[in-house]
């Protein structure tokens, strides 16, 4: 499954490289990433495959969520077709 | 790959916008659970829901998770029980409901709904024993939901079912007068009820569905005040084309789901609801919309017609977006559940008159009001038949949901907590209604042409 995950909040050096290392070593492929400042804050989305993924998303969803916790941002992860669904028609 | 903006904008809406998938209501025919034997009927009744809806929360939570979309409530609707139960000898159906609240608790959803009867024309033997149920049915259980339709456009309104449901109505708020009446939150008294509806307390699976169907309800109020924040001071052509965007985006989530949840439980998809149901939660309110198109407070003149807007332009973005739509589909204006409405009520700004006018351009009707305990059976079914009258001239749904809250007047207030949120009590006309009540028959279907 493809799946979009969002970090958001205030710029600091190494997010991408922090959030990146965690998933390989989930086995998370990478498809995609670009990178903004929205409104002030530092906004990341990255397109990731699961296939190869190893641990429940459950899991995978809450280390997201400890390491944003770390950073002092927010990281979500949701399945791509919520955002497809919503914006193509 | 979809953009940053695109990502960010659904993000919002769903967490600082309070967007959510209202619920996710699993709809079961148990017109094969029919017994001489009330025990036996009720026992197929227990296992048959069990079995379809055992995995029905898990699946939601899947679903919860995979996507990050908040599902409020897991709901049941069942085959009218007045249906099922008719083939039994069993003088009430307290038992009914009660079997339903224990198939619920056991598979863990929020609501069941089913207690149900159709008497629009007239009442069968198993209709009266259903109605006369319903006060003790409700303040004996938790999660069991009730409704009665009284009247369609087709057959006009069974005024002796109006009169007997403001004695119901009545009843259920003095059997649970400890907590503000509240069994009569969970029974509702319709005109031209819909089969597929997935809200409560009105949801039942009508005679014309599948087996097994998963219906959903959407939600998201705060998303289409935020989306109309944007247009400030614009023509309301273009208030209107904002909301059907907003609308159309919603839908498509609740479409989403509707399909992955059919798909996991291997039942069919049934229809999404486009309702913009409000919650307590601040910024999820109708009623704020409503001032947002520049009415100060909601009640005030020219509510109506901007509900009126709101109501098309939602139908119009969501129908492109799902498949299938049903339900109710249109904005909801309960009082309790919406803080937007319960401030206007307490400026004095909305009254029961213009909620009974709002209701004719909206879904769904009076719903979710408290008025003072001391109202009487009698005028409680007149607000139900001016309002099924509504439903009725209009070919839409009507539905009143009234809390008579025992011990309480205007000026005092009734909290339930949750999503029923609390109620200030409204005042009632002082004057009697009781001989209008008091004839009986029916009021005939009204005329389908020479319309003005």
């Amino acid at each position: 499954m493809k799946a979009i995950i969002s970090v958001i909040g205030v710029d600091q050096i190494g997010i991408i490289a922090e959030v990146s290392t965690l998933l390989a070593e989930e086995k998370v492929n990478i498809l995609d990433i670009s990178q903004t400042i929205l409104d002030d804050y530092f906004t990341m989305t990255m397109l990731v495959e699961l296939d190869s993924l190893e641990i429940p998303l459950e899991e995978l969803k809450k280390k997201l969520k400890q390491k944003g916790e770390k950073l002092g941002v927010s990281i979500k992860l949701q399945h791509e077709d919520i955002f497809r669904s919503m914006h193509r028609i | 790959m979809i953009n940053t903006y695109e990502i960010m904008e659904t993000i919002r809406m769903l967490e600082e916008e309070k967007l959510d998938i209202r619920t996710v209501t699993m709809g079961i025919s148990l017109s094969d659970c029919a017994d001489s034997d009330g025990a036996k009927a009720r026992e197929k009744i227990y296992n048959k829901i069990v079995k379809y809806a055992g995995d029905l929360v898990k699946t939601a939570e899947e679903i919860e998770l995979k996507y990050d979309i908040p599902i409020i409530n897991k709901r049941i609707s069942v085959t009218p029980i007045s249906l099922v139960a008719a083939a039994s000898n069993d003088q009430d159906y307290i038992e009914f409901a009660k079997t339903l609240d224990r198939a619920a608790k056991e598979v863990g959803v929020d609501f069941i709904g089913g207690f149900s009867a159709l008497v629009h024309k007239g009442m069968t033997e198993a209709d009266k024993k259903l109605i006369s149920s319903i006060p003790e049915a409700l303040a004996q259980t938790e999660r069991v939901c009730s409704s009665v339709n009284i009247g369609t456009t087709r057959a006009g309104l069974n005024m002796d079912a109006v009169a007997q449901m403001g004695e119901v109505v009545k009843k259920c708020a003095e059997l649970t007068a400890d907590n503000g009446g509240v069994a009569a939150s969970k029974l509702v008294v319709f005109a031209n009820a819909p089969e597929d509806n997935p809200f409560m307390a009105g949801a039942f699976h009508g005679v014309g569905e599948g087996e097994c169907m998963i219906n959903v309800g959407i939600s998201g109020p705060g998303a289409v005040k935020a989306a109309l924040t944007k247009v400030k001071g614009e023509p309301f052509d273009l208030v209107a084309e904002t909301i059907k965007k907003t609308a159309f985006k919603i839908t498509r989530m609740g479409q989403l789901v509707a399909k992955e949840a059919s798909e996991m439980l291997g039942v069919t998809a049934g229809i999404v609801d486009l309702s913009l149901a409000p919650t307590p939660a601040v910024g999820d309110s109708v009623a704020r919309i409503l001032e947002e198109m520049g009415i100060e407070v909601a009640g005030s003149h020219g509510t109506t017609a901007a509900l009126a807007l709101l109501n098309d332009a939602v139908k119009k973005g969501g129908v492109m977006a799902s498949s299938h739509v049903g339900g109710l589909s249109g904005a909801f204006i309960p009082v309790s559940e919406d803080a937007g409405m319960i401030e206007a009520v307490e400026k004095g700004s909305l009254s029961l008159e213009k909620l009974e006018a709002m209701t004719a351009v909206c879904s769904v009707g009076l719903d979710m009001i408290a008025v003072p305990g001391k109202t009487t059976a009698e005028t409680i079914s007149a607000i139900i038949a001016d309002e099924a009258a509504i439903g009725m001239v209009n070919h839409k749904t009507t539905a009143v949901r009234v809390i008579p809250v025992p011990g309480k007047d205007v000026g005092e207030e009734v909290v339930y907590g949750g999503l029923f949120g609390r109620a200030p009590i409204m005042k009632v006309s002082e004057y009697s209604s009781t001989d209008f009540i008091a004839r009986g028959g029916r009021i005939p279907a009204p005329l389908q042409s020479l319309k003005n």
